[in-house]
């Protein structure tokens, strides 16, 4: 260990404490000789055993110390002594003593007893009365110090060791403990800093030859006195007080790491309503009016205004075509009669999908091909609990690309999955009315070691695309919901915790660290 | 999803092949249905609703089997005229115009079978059926039943019969209010001033469809050998769909299906068909869709173990599938028979210019400029008790409802978002002070020039609340904002009850009313359950977003 380094390091109290270290080692003296409050020695104290100069050894002793009673018979005198003195000119009652000796009856009582056993006080009866006068032995009394007032004055002046105390001494502090609130016994913890060898080698070489700053003031900057200095070495490895900061949400954080990965992939943002007509929820994505989802215990839909607006008339018959008899597409559609009052209903989207079709309708011929994407909010008519929330956040693509194919969807669908961490992908077949074909993605989840749900994407339907795009040219389409990634990351078990806006959770949250 | 329980052992011989677990599973996934579980003899699937024709034991291992390469191909069914008669009476056109039906003979019923008949019965009816609504599925012993059979309207207090599970004759109208089947699909005939029957030429009434069959025609029983079906509706062509997926699977328990002529005012149809639809499928077609080089004899190959025919560029489509619609289901088909599992995914190299949304990126903006300041962004629903957000707030406000909530407790909307902060410090009540937060998101209002008649705004709620915080605070917060992001504003004296009277302002940039600001009034704090006072704003971000100098 490098004195001189060790010397560096010393805090302003280490440097005060220190010299005095060497001829003394309890707290009490450090505390008397540097004048240091007792916080700033304990502190020195335990800076200095972390650098292993001293070593602090802890004492815990039994303390006698005054109580009530005790510190009054100090100032004035022990009752018995009192109440002698009150009668050495004179025999008196008891209600004289008292008054006399300015003692309470009960202590002039338990006076009594005492100095009857001393034979200091002889006692006689008139009638019913009590008359006491002293004796001889007690009049020698008068004069000397008792061995209790020896030991109460002792008490007054310092904090007794139990450990110390002399056959004597023990003898009176039993009479004293006889006596009401007269001491008290105090457990006391002390403390001793003996030097290491280090330390007594660093003691030895004379720390005031070396001298730092401590703190880098303007004032040495302007003046340049910094110059030549040597700066106290700190410990760089302390413990310091925690803080926290303003930050985002957690699901934010993820949600703008979702929307950079589609922006890196040459992806452009589509944005949209919340609240749209089923018509571009369901009807424009080829969704039979009489399908399961649109029933309420599936959808929320809208009290007032029940009812929105259908887009132009063309696009209106081109999908009631589709539904009722395949239109144009070469499909025989679902065979139904198509009813505009149901497509004019207001939801609340169930999937960003509806984003995708409204952007189909608006798309030109010139800008193909496109890729689009969305993350935003979705809604389902589901009670909360642990595993399922009413609102989810989803993010959709679509790629519009003459040449697309399903090859290229999972594609995507990997690199996409491989950049939210999910780097083990595969993929199944399944259904959704608007797709075909259809598919469904799994992630593997190393944490769980199981394959989890993850993406639901498919090839637009002819039904689909002919009637918002003009003419059937294959879209790639997905739609994975954020949350159960989200909650995979920040190891989220109950989903609802998402949006529990616990300020302390919120705090503590981690930075999204997918980057 | 409709899910279908098979029995293991009947499953295996169905499909002709044993199959260990691995490889079991891996498959029912890859066609394109999923395993639920295995449990000792019982597999159970759930089926996409696309696939009415698999909601059944039979069904399932006839695409199964097919799939995994033992019976590969189209199926051949033969079906004997039996030249029995269903007579639709005249004036079912209004009330339930089309009915199909089969005879049956030659099955031998068990406990396994009937409980199989009776699941693919319910499934059909929960899915295929919509629950009735669409169409509806009887199946009888035939034992009890003089042909021919009549379809006929009658009114409600003329129909006399024994429902099934009833201990007594009931009438049509008792039936809906008493029997449990009646109560349940009442719905379905509400609003008709006849209902429909299946009559026999006894005159005994066979059912009240698509309620409930009658007791004395019964049902399938451990001695029964032939039956007779029917399917009703409205949409001719999904009922035969219907028929053929029961004929089919029939068929395949072994029995021997029989058509039957049904009789219409104008016209006679011979049921069930279960010859093959032809669809052109041209492989170019399929090969630009999924992204593959196959030749047509490939094509075939995977079009036999997905049970489709092919014939020289048409694809024979079995007639119980519902969904093949376009050649774009067979292309989906032919993918799944590769193999998708198979496929080498692949990223275009197509090139196109990203763009992020601008109003997306002003949103982070501001939300960066206020976590700088310290603040701590929340998330809160969408969806708002209306109490919280009018009542509480104390405001007059009106706001959008849902029409079916969940719960009462997000029962609309939200109008603005100082509700949503005002709960967020009433559930942190207890937490350290101070509490310093900020929202972004979408309130709602009815109008505007939306297609939804309601208009979404994206705004900003920004809250705090300490020992000591007043109206110098948050302005500052408003202050710094607006002046980071360039503009320039005045506030103006205003009246809001859910702010201290005196103590609150309208914010307006460039003429525009974009926010308002003030000290929450103590009754708001106290209804809200606060101890501690609140200073906000409440910033409209879509129409400060247009005010903003991009240049």
């Amino acid at each position: 260990m490098d004195i001189k380094k060790v010397i560096e390091g010393l805090h302003p109290l280490e440097r005060q404490v220190l010299p005095i270290l060497v001829k003394h080692d309890s707290l009490n003296k450090i505390i008397e000789k540097t004048k240091l409050p007792l916080a700033g020695v304990m502190r020195a104290f335990q800076w200095l055993e972390n650098k292993e100069i001293v070593k602090i050894e802890e004492d815990a002793r039994e303390v006698l110390q005054l109580d009530k009673t005790g510190k009054e018979a100090a100032s004035k005198g022990l009752p018995e002594k009192r109440f002698i003195q009150a009668i050495k000119d004179k025999a008196m009652n008891l209600d004289e003593i008292a008054k006399k000796a300015k003692l309470q009856r009960d202590e002039v009582n338990a006076c009594i007893g005492i100095l009857k056993r001393k034979v200091a006080i002889d006692i006689k009866r008139d009638g019913k009365e009590m008359i006491i006068s002293i004796t001889e032995h007690g009049k020698k009394l008068l004069n000397k110090e008792s061995l209790e007032e020896l030991f109460l004055k002792r008490l007054l002046s310092e904090e007794i060791n139990l450990e110390e105390l002399k056959d004597e001494e023990k003898f009176v502090l039993d009479n004293f403990k006889k006596r009401k609130e007269f001491v008290i016994i105090q457990k006391v913890r002390t403390f001793r800093a003996k030097l290491t060898k280090l330390g007594e080698k660093v003691a030895k070489s004379g720390i005031d030859n070396i001298k730092v700053v401590d703190r880098l003031t303007p004032e040495m900057l302007k003046t340049g006195k910094w110059k030549g200095k040597t700066f106290r070495r700190y410990d760089v490895k302390i413990n310091v007080p925690q803080i926290s900061g303003g930050k985002r949400h957690f699901v934010n954080q993820a949600i703008e790491y979702a929307q950079r990965i589609w922006l890196d992939m040459g992806f452009k943002e589509m944005t949209g309503p919340m609240l749209t007509t089923s018509f571009w929820n369901f009807d424009a994505l080829f969704t039979a009016q009489d399908h399961p989802v649109r029933e309420l215990q599936d959808t929320y839909y809208i009290k007032d205004p029940e009812k929105g607006n259908l887009p132009n008339k063309k696009l209106v018959e081109q999908v009631k075509a589709v539904h009722e008899n395949g239109g144009t597409t070469g499909s025989r559609g679902w065979r139904y009669n198509w009813n505009k009052e149901d497509a004019k209903r207001n939801v609340l989207r169930t999937h960003t999908t509806c984003l995708s079709a409204k952007t189909l309708a608006e798309l030109k011929e010139s800008e193909m091909p496109a890729k689009f994407f969305s993350v935003g909010k979705c809604f389902r008519n589901e009670t909360l609990d642990w595993s399922h929330l009413f609102e989810f956040n989803q993010t959709e693509g679509i790629v519009i690309d003459e040449n697309a194919n399903l090859k290229h969807l999972m594609g995507y669908l990997r690199e996409f999955a491989k950049k939210m961490g999910f780097p083990k992908v595969r993929f199944r077949p399944a259904y959704f009315p608007y797709t075909e074909p259809s598919l469904e993605g799994d992630v593997y989840d190393p944490v769980h070691e199981k394959w989890i749900e993850f993406i639901a994407a498919g090839i637009f339907r002819p039904e689909v695309v002919k009637p918002l795009l003009g003419r059937d040219v294959p879209v790639l389409a997905w739609g994975p919901g954020l949350d159960r990634m989200i909650t995979s990351a920040y190891k989220i078990k109950d989903i609802r915790d998402l949006y529990r806006n616990d300020l302390k959770q919120l705090k503590e949250m981690k930075a999204w660290m997918r980057l | 999803m409709p899910t279908v329980t098979l029995n293991k052992n009947v499953f295996e011989k169905l499909v002709g092949k044993k199959l260990p677990l691995d490889k079991l599973k891996d498959r029912i996934s890859m066609l394109g249905t999923d395993l639920e579980k295995i449990e000792g003899n019982e597999i159970q699937v759930e089926i996409f609703p696309n696939r009415p024709d698999m909601l059944s034991e039979q069904g399932f291992a006839r695409a199964f089997s097919s799939f995994i390469g033992v019976k590969t191909g189209l199926r051949k069914y033969d079906i004997k005229k039996s030249g029995q008669r269903v007579i639709v009476e005249k004036g079912m056109e209004k009330i339930r115009p089309y009915t199909v039906c089969a005879i049956v003979r030659n099955l031998k019923f068990d406990d396994e079978k009937i409980r199989e008949v009776i699941q693919v019965q319910e499934k059909l009816h929960t899915t295929f059926c919509r629950n009735r609504k669409k169409a509806a599925i009887g199946i009888y012993p035939l034992e009890n039943i003089k042909l021919p059979i009549y379809f006929k309207a009658m009114k409600p207090k003329e129909i006399k019969f024994r429902p099934l599970e009833a201990s007594k004759e009931m009438t049509g109208l008792q039936v809906l209010s008493q029997h449990p089947a009646g109560r349940d699909y009442a719905h379905l005939v509400e609003g008709l001033n006849k209902f429909a029957v299946f009559i026999d030429s006894d005159n005994k009434i066979m059912s009240l469809t698509p309620i409930i069959n009658s007791h004395l025609t019964g049902k399938i029983n451990e001695k029964t050998t032939d039956i007779f079906i029917e399917f009703s509706g409205f949409d001719l062509e999904y009922q035969k769909i219907g028929l053929n997926i029961l004929a089919a699977l029939f068929a395949d328990m072994g029995g021997k299906v029989e058509s039957m002529d049904i009789v219409y005012e104008n016209k006679t149809i011979t049921t069930p068909n279960l010859t093959p639809t032809k669809m052109k499928v041209d492989v170019n077609y399929v090969n630009q869709k999924i992204g593959l080089e196959l030749k047509e004899k490939d094509m075939k190959k995977h079009l036999e173990k997905m049970g489709y025919g092919y014939e020289s560029g048409n694809v024979l489509v079995p007639a119980y599938r519902a969904d093949v619609m376009h050649a774009i289901d067979v292309a989906e088909d032919i993918a799944i028979a590769f193999g998708f599992e198979n496929f080498e995914e692949e990223i275009p190299k197509v090139s196109t210019i990203a763009e992020g949304d601008k109003f997306e990126a002003f949103k982070s903006r501001v939300a960066n400029i206020l976590v700088g300041l310290g603040l701590i962004e929340t998330c809160s629903y969408h969806l708002i008790n209306k109490d919280d957000q009018i009542k509480k707030m104390n405001a007059k406000i009106e706001c959008v409802n849902l029409s079916n909530p969940t719960t009462e407790e997000y029962n609309t909307l939200r109008s603005w978002m100082l509700p949503c902060l005002m709960n967020v410090f009433k559930h942190n009540k207890h937490y350290e002070y101070p509490q310093k937060i900020y929202d972004i998101g979408v309130v709602f209002k009815k109008g505007g020039n939306a297609e939804s008649n309601v208009e979404e705004f994206t705004r900003l709620g920004v809250a705090s609340s300490h020992q000591t915080i007043d109206y110098t605070e948050i302005k500052q917060i408003l202050d710094y904002l607006l002046r980071m992001l360039n503009l320039e504003f005045k506030i103006i004296d205003y009246e809001h009850p859910s702010f201290i009277q005196g103590r609150v302002g309208r914010v307006i940039v460039n003429g525009k009313k974009v926010a308002i600001i003030g000290e929450m009034h103590p009754q708001v704090l106290e209804n809200f359950e606060l101890d501690m006072p609140v200073s906000a704003f409440e910033l409209n971000l879509s129409e400060l977003f247009k005010l903003v100098d991009m240049e």
